[in-house]
């Protein structure tokens, strides 16, 4: 029995290998529609969340599964005061697969040593989200055809940004790939992450310009300054908007650069760049919900 | 300064002059009913001066602690006024419920029945991260 709790925990092969179903599911869904017939999906969502929870939905429905589960803490037991460790178990009871999106940090891990079925981390605090990065890794490989020599930037809060955290751990993995980080001071990539990279010979670039860093990128990867990261009200209304991308600042941008957003966004990306053909963070919430097919099928050991 | 020697028990040995305390306190050898010594700032010919602590019991110490504060330390049992084993102790890979998460978003700190489970990620510069949000033990 296997869970997902971090990117990390998942082989290149095994990544290799859920692209490839996933461009298969995408080729052929019809084959896949009765796949996980009589099996079913808990989604238990401890922060509301719509993207995620209605894209893992989406993904059960269409193997041909069924879906339970709760939309907020208020409306389960953890409002009683249960533990993490104690719905786990109960869930284990009902469900074939848990899908968890919890606040608190570690609440997945913790799901995944007490459940007797697989846990998937939708998004664990300003941790994890490895689903989130399948996403995205889908998308790249989609765009770009693979993933060695990228320039990739990543853009707004690298603080709390576990997107940003998890997609780093995903791609120092391939050859050649390059960072720029582009934040406002107060919300750089932790010093941790940035010293291992640095170990790893890896080449980062820290810039709080964006304009400036625009030309060298193939990869623009824009984040939502997130206000439940926040203790303090008036820090997050000083730094919302420290990135807005416009088609004015994409000038200088190369031709085929993909920029990719986790969404919801606030108004970092202006709508006028939605029809720009390099925007691809609609394709990005799509790809999103095949490589959750592709988990859910790996998971639970369906051929 | 003269202390009894020990017939059966435990000679904790070369900690850092000023750790002693910390050490003393997190192995709760103030629960223990046998004598127990903890020498101060013992002239040392290898550190200038340690703190040594002498446990008149043959007990089960928890090494990890012992590692984690100061992996120098050496622990010698005594048996029978003989020193039959000397050991030293190594950075220990996992602490559990030795230090506490202090980050407010880990799940450790609201679900407090949790065992507080560190590891070891940099031996070299002895980091420790909790093991639910890889927070830095500080």
């Amino acid at each position: 029995m296997r869970s997902l709790i971090d990117i990390a925990e998942l082989s290149l092969e095994e990544i290799d290998s859920l692209l490839a179903t996933a461009n298969d599911i995408i080729d052929n869904p019809q084959k896949y529609s009765e796949k996980c017939k009589g099996k079913k999906l808990a989604t238990l969502f401890f922060e509301p969340s719509t993207r995620t929870r209605l894209s893992f939905e989406a993904a059960m429905y269409e193997l041909g599964g069924n879906v339970l589960g709760f939309s907020e803490a208020q409306s389960s037991s953890a409002a009683k005061g249960e533990s993490v460790a104690d719905t786990a178990k109960t869930v284990s009871c009902y469900a074939d697969i848990i899908a968890m999106r919890h606040p608190k940090e570690g609440a997945p891990l913790v799901a995944s040593m007490n459940a007797s079925i697989p846990v998937i981390n939708a998004g664990d605090g300003g941790h994890n989200h490895p689903t989130q990065t399948l996403a995205d890794l889908l998308t790249i490989k989609r765009e770009k055809g693979g993933f060695d020599n990228l320039t990739v930037g990543l853009c707004g809060d690298l603080k709390f940004g576990r997107t940003v955290h998890s997609l780093i751990n995903a791609l120092r993995r391939y050859n050649n790939v390059k960072f720029v980080l582009i934040s406002p001071n107060e919300l750089k990539l932790p010093d941790y992450l940035k010293e291992s990279l640095k170990k790893d010979n890896f080449e980062i670039l820290e810039t709080t310009d964006l304009e400036a860093a625009m030309p060298n990128l193939d990869i623009l990867y824009m984040t939502r300054v997130q206000r439940e990261r926040f203790f303090n009200e008036e820090e997050y209304l000083r730094l919302k908007d420290s990135y807005i991308l416009t088609p004015e600042k994409l000038k200088n941008a190369k031709s085929d650069l993909s920029i990719l957003h986790p969404l919801p966004r606030v108004n970092e990306i202006s709508v006028g760049v939605d029809n720009d053909p390099r925007a691809c963070y609609f394709k990005q919430v799509l790809n999103g919900k095949y490589m959750r097919m592709a988990l859910i099928l790996m998971l639970l050991g369906v051929e | 300064m003269t202390i009894d020697e020990i017939k059966n028990g435990i000679v904790i040995d070369h900690i850092t002059a000023g750790l002693g305390i910390k050490i003393y306190t997190l192995l709760k050898l103030d629960h223990l009913e046998c004598s127990v010594a903890l020498i101060k700032n013992a002239p040392s010919r290898k550190m200038g001066k340690k703190d040594i602590i002498k446990i008149d019991a043959d007990i089960e110490l928890n090494t990890d602690i012992l590692g984690y504060i100061d992996p120098d330390i050496t622990v010698n049992i005594i048996k029978n006024g003989k020193n039959i084993e000397k050991k030293r102790i190594e950075l220990p890979e996992k602490l559990t419920n030795v230090i506490t998460c202090k980050n407010p978003r880990c799940i450790s700190t609201t679900e407090q029945e949790l065992p507080q489970i560190f590891k070891l990620t940099d031996k070299e510069n002895r980091v420790y991260r909790c093991l639910y949000c890889e927070a830095d033990a500080k």
